[in-house]
């Protein structure tokens, strides 16, 4: 208590004014007096008394010191004048510190912004117990493609298989892909949509939740298939759609023809093991339609084991019943396919998954190392602008710094005295780093939201964060503030106040800073060209069909219906107003799902690639607006056995030529071409197009159609409303599930290329405006330095173009020398990047001609206006002066 | 001429107090007077010690100040013990009390009381 007594008074010390010293000169001088007074009463004539006094008193100004030192705190008292002087420093050249605080901020602000990115993302462990225990299981192998492949789906039998086989062990949870669904509350009218995983009963148990009301999910919700209408919301759904107030305990929702009682709400914070998503209605898988299926894979497989070392075993375990149960499964399946399927599932992976696992991690992991080396190269250049700036006023205080050593102050006072100023531009631009992250990393999250996913990570801004930009606020002062710092601090005041130091050596330093930052920029312009290229060269690729002014609409039946009502209920969405046409198909282009299967030809065994499949009706690709090649369409009414197909399956499995009428086999059933359609995008705008078949749906009974409905012009969601209330009028017993726009699903899969591009150019501009300023910067100084040099040259006859030369000699020698670097490192970057490539090559001539066409136009663009100023030098002004 | 001893500073401060204690309200000059006349002029307390100690001791709490006139109708600043000084005084007092006692018998120890 006595010791923060104690610093609380000196600190209030510190701002002791001219009051506090008045006060010690007073009692200085009152104790003086009183002891001349004591010696004269002795009998100590009056000056003999004063002069003793004075010396048993001691040395004033040393005594003063002393005392002063007592009242406040000198350490701090040191530092806060070096502070104030560091801040004078830069009022003094206020254009120049603001710019580089600007463009650090810039920097720092951005590497923060994707720090908390890939903490939120990657780094962010569950809010379960002991997540570190907690894995993923995966099958790797050779995709389709001939690259290598993980999937983390599997089928709910074989997950079953698979737990039974490691009980006691490990346990294993069924965690689905999650995904927004339509449910109503009350009338059918109002139909919502919400997030819903399907998930293993004893998961929650298993993280250690607890209910923030109602109870949970346990094993008991989860054994008989289709048992257990039962669901638990998150804590955000509760406050956010359900009132928040009242437990929602009780209340029904109707989805996917099921009423769903809600049982409990999920504790806050927990929203799912997917980062990037938030879960808000969870069920039991045993609610999934397809979860005794054994060929459809749909959800995930998280394992928990305590014992890492156990983990070896559990994978062999684990993969000898996977790789048995799609040995069973295949049975019925040709030699070659099954050996595909091989291929596809040589190994079982087991992956820590303490942060969850999403596609969001995968898709995005490259993405944000990429995002954090782009963040840092501009970090650094704008680190070295900063350096650049501090040299250069170091050199403008060699004097300064000469007479402080002259009059005594040490090494490291002048350290103090540089590194106060560099740590206040780090500062102040930490400061509005933050504050530019703060905004800059809600706004990314943002970007990659598409209307049928909202994407929602947690940023908090916890003591990571903090610690993030301190650490690197630290770093920055260091990066840029020390080698000035130790340059000014190494000052020989004998040469330096004589006027003689050898300004060429600092001139190298920037020199080296040049060529550095040139790399630096180089790199991230030759990234941002990747990616723009990447991004045009995506968007530009013909789709083959015509995504705009597209509703897709995905329509289930409480019961099958057949053929003929499904194709009448087109025909009746065709006739409202604003609609074009309507079809009906079994799959949406791009949705994400697909049907596929093995193709022989003329009795051949089947080819080892996968054909693609889409049923639909007649009208379906007039719809879609693919283009019809050859043939015809598929006929109207009962057409089972009629295919068309695209050109891709024809040069696959026809080796091209004329295709009309000839057949092939699919399993067991045989198909003949009626007609060639234009090749469209099946699953992923950015793979090859895959051989793709569009058949007639044959007299049965259709549970679940995706009905396509081209609207004549404007917004299709707009139509969405009036083609649900025809449905609810015509067809009460349907239910819409999903609506989307087919330009939505493309747009959703350029999304990470969309943004690429645009940060990419982003952090381009910066990063050629930063570099383009330090370069300017640095000949602007040179010009400074030389002004003396230069006008005796052009007093002795040296031409514009002389000067020119002499002025950008080096500065251009250290861009081509930084450009050479930068080409080095982008080439080391290249095959990192490629996997977010489409179209492009990292790795050709014209990748590198762009961004070294930039840093050429850059470094002439920096250099005119110094050369301007040397050619405007007057020789017999500068002969004069000084 | 004694050999006049030097004051260590946590020393000076408990003088300063017990002074305090002992003769009520003094300035700073009469502070070094008696605690020079205290110790039989054996302790010389220079003034550049003794006034970063009143500080200290003010900013601890265990004195306060005010300006004052003296006997010769002088001003001069007077320091007193305050309350919580007090009992700091006697905490401190007993405790040098212990110390002194055992150096004591450290110092009066002979090799026939350790048998």
């Amino acid at each position: 208590m006595k010791a923060v007594r104690r610093v609380w008074m000196r600190l209030r010390g510190m701002f002791a004014g001219a009051a506090e010293e008045r006060r010690l000169a007073e009692e200085f001088a009152a104790h003086e007096e009183l002891a001349v007074a004591d010696l004269m009463e002795q009998g100590v004539p009056e000056a003999e008394a004063r002069r003793q006094a004075r010396r048993e008193f001691g040395g004033g100004a040393a005594m003063r010191e002393r005392y002063r030192d007592q009242r406040g705190l000198p350490w701090l008292e040191f530092l806060a004048a070096d502070v104030r002087f560091g801040w004078r420093q830069l009022w003094k050249h206020r254009t120049a510190s603001a710019a580089a605080i600007v463009s650090l901020a810039l920097a720092t602000g951005a590497c923060m912004a994707a720090f908390r990115l890939v903490d939120a993302l990657l780094l962010r462990q569950l809010p379960v117990a002991k997540p570190q225990e907690l894995y993923s299981l995966a099958r790797a192998g050779v995709g389709f493609d001939g690259k290598p492949a993980e999937f983390d789906g599997w089928a709910f039998p074989a997950f079953q298989l698979m737990r039974e086989a490691v009980k006691g062990k490990a346990e294993l949870m069924a965690v689905s892909f999650a995904d927004r669904m339509e449910l109503t509350y009350g009338g059918d009218a109002e139909i919502e949509r919400a997030t819903v995983q399907y998930v293993s009963g004893w998961m929650f148990p298993d993280f250690g939740l607890r209910p923030a009301a109602g109870r949970l999910l346990t094993e008991a919700d989860d054994r008989v298939p289709g048992g257990h209408p039962v669901a638990v919301v998150s804590h955000t759904y509760w406050k956010r759609r359900l009132g928040g107030d009242a437990p929602p305990v009780g209340k029904t929702f109707r989805l996917g023809g099921r009423l769903y009682e809600i049982v409990g709400v999920a504790p806050e914070g927990f929203t799912g093991t997917e980062p990037g998503v938030v879960v808000e209605i969870f069920l039991p898988t045993m609610m999934f339609r397809g979860a005794v299926m054994k060929d459809y894979t749909w959800h995930r497989t998280l394992l928990r084991t305590g014992d890492p070392a156990q983990l070896g075993a559990l994978q062999g375990q684990l993969h000898a019943v996977s790789r048995a149960f799609e040995t069973e499964r295949l049975r019925g399946a040709s030699v070659l396919s099954r050996n595909r399927i091989d291929q596809l599932t040589q190994r079982l992976v087991i992956q820590p998954a303490g942060g969850g696992v999403s596609g969001m991690q995968s898709g995005y992991r490259r993405f944000l190392g990429l995002l954090g080396v782009m963040v840092g190269l501009v970090l650094l250049i704008a680190c070295v602008n900063a350096a650049n700036l501090m040299t250069a006023q170091a050199g403008a205080r060699a004097r300064e710094m000469a007479i402080r050593v002259s009059i005594g102050a040490g090494r490291w006072r002048l350290i103090r005295l540089v590194l106060a100023e560099t740590a206040l531009v780090a500062v102040l631009a930490t400061a509005l780093g933050v504050a530019f992250s703060w905004w800059a990393a809600p706004f990314l999250v943002r970007q990659i939201e598409t209307p049928s996913m909202p994407v929602w990570l947690d940023m908090p801004a916890d003591g990571r964060v903090v610690a993030f930009g301190f650490g690197m606020a630290l770093l920055v002062t260091m990066a840029f503030g020390l080698l000035p710092a130790l340059r000014a601090s190494a000052v020989r005041p004998a040469s330096a106040l004589k006027g003689g130091e050898n300004p060429h050596a600092r001139r190298r330093t920037m020199h080296a800073l040049i060529a550095a930052q040139v790399a630096f920029c180089f790199v991230v312009l030759f990234l941002a060209g990747l990616f723009a290229q990447t991004f045009a060269r995506l968007s530009s690729r013909p789709l083959g069909f015509t995504p705009e002014g597209l509703l897709l609409l995905d329509v289930a039946a409480r019961d099958p219906l057949p053929r003929a009502t499904w194709e009448a209920l087109a025909v009746e969405l065709e006739a409202l107003p604003g609609v074009e046409s309507a079809a009906i198909s079994s799959r949406m282009l791009l949705g994400g799902q697909s049907t596929n299967s093995f193709i022989s030809v003329a009795g051949r065994p089947p080819s080892p690639r996968l054909a693609y499949f889409v049923t639909a009706s007649r009208g379906w690709i007039d719809t879609m607006g693919i283009r019809l090649l050859a043939g015809e369409r598929l006929p109207a009414g009962d057409a089972a056995g009629q295919a068309l197909v695209n050109e891709a399956f024809v040069k696959e499995y026809f080796g091209g030529g004329d295709a009309v009428g000839k057949r092939f086999l699919r399993g067991k059933e045989e198909y003949q071409v009626a007609g060639v359609a234009r090749n469209a995008p099946y699953g992923d705008v950015r793979e090859e197009m895959l051989p793709a078949v569009y058949i007639s749906y044959g007299n049965w009974g259709i549970d679940n159609t995706v009905v396509t409905v081209r609207v004549r012009d404007g917004n299709p969601q707009a139509m969405a409303a009036a083609v649900r209330s025809e449905l609810a009028r015509s067809h009460p017993s349907l239910r819409i599930r999903n609506t989307r726009t087919q330009q939505g699903l493309v747009e959703a899969q350029t999304l990470r290329e969309r943004l690429l591009a645009m940060i990419g150019l982003f952090f381009a501009v910066v990063a050629a405006w930063l570099a383009g300023l330090g370069l300017y910067g640095v000949l602007d100084y040179a010009v400074l330095l030389r002004r003396k040099e230069i006008g005796i040259r052009m007093a002795i006859g040296a031409d514009g173009a002389g000067i020119a030369r002499l002025v950008t000699r080096d500065a251009f020698a250290m861009t081509v020398l930084g450009g050479a670097l930068g080409a080095g490192g982008a080439a080391a970057l290249g095959r990192y990047i490629e996997p977010l490539l489409y179209g492009v090559k990292a790795m050709e001539p014209g990748t590198f001609g762009a961004p070294l066409a930039i840093v050429a136009g850059l470094a002439l663009a920096a250099a005119w206006g110094p050369v301007r100023t040397a050619l405007r030098i007057d020789p017999l002004a500068m002969l004069r002066a000084d | 001429m004694k050999t006049k001893a030097d004051v260590q500073q946590g020393t000076l401060a408990l003088m300063v107090m017990k002074t305090l204690e002992v003769m009520g309200p003094l300035h700073g000059y009469a502070i070094s007077r008696r605690i020079g006349q205290i110790s039989g002029e054996l302790l010389d307390v220079n003034q550049g010690t003794l006034y970063p100690v009143l500080l200290r001791l003010e900013q601890e709490g265990s004195i306060a100040s005010d300006w004052g006139v003296t006997e010769n109708n002088r001003r001069a600043r007077y320091y007193e013990l305050t309350a919580s000084g007090r009992k700091a005084l006697q905490a401190e007092a007993a405790q040098w009390e212990q110390t002194q006692a055992i150096m004591a018998r450290f110092l009066t120890v002979k090799a026939g009381d350790l048998s």
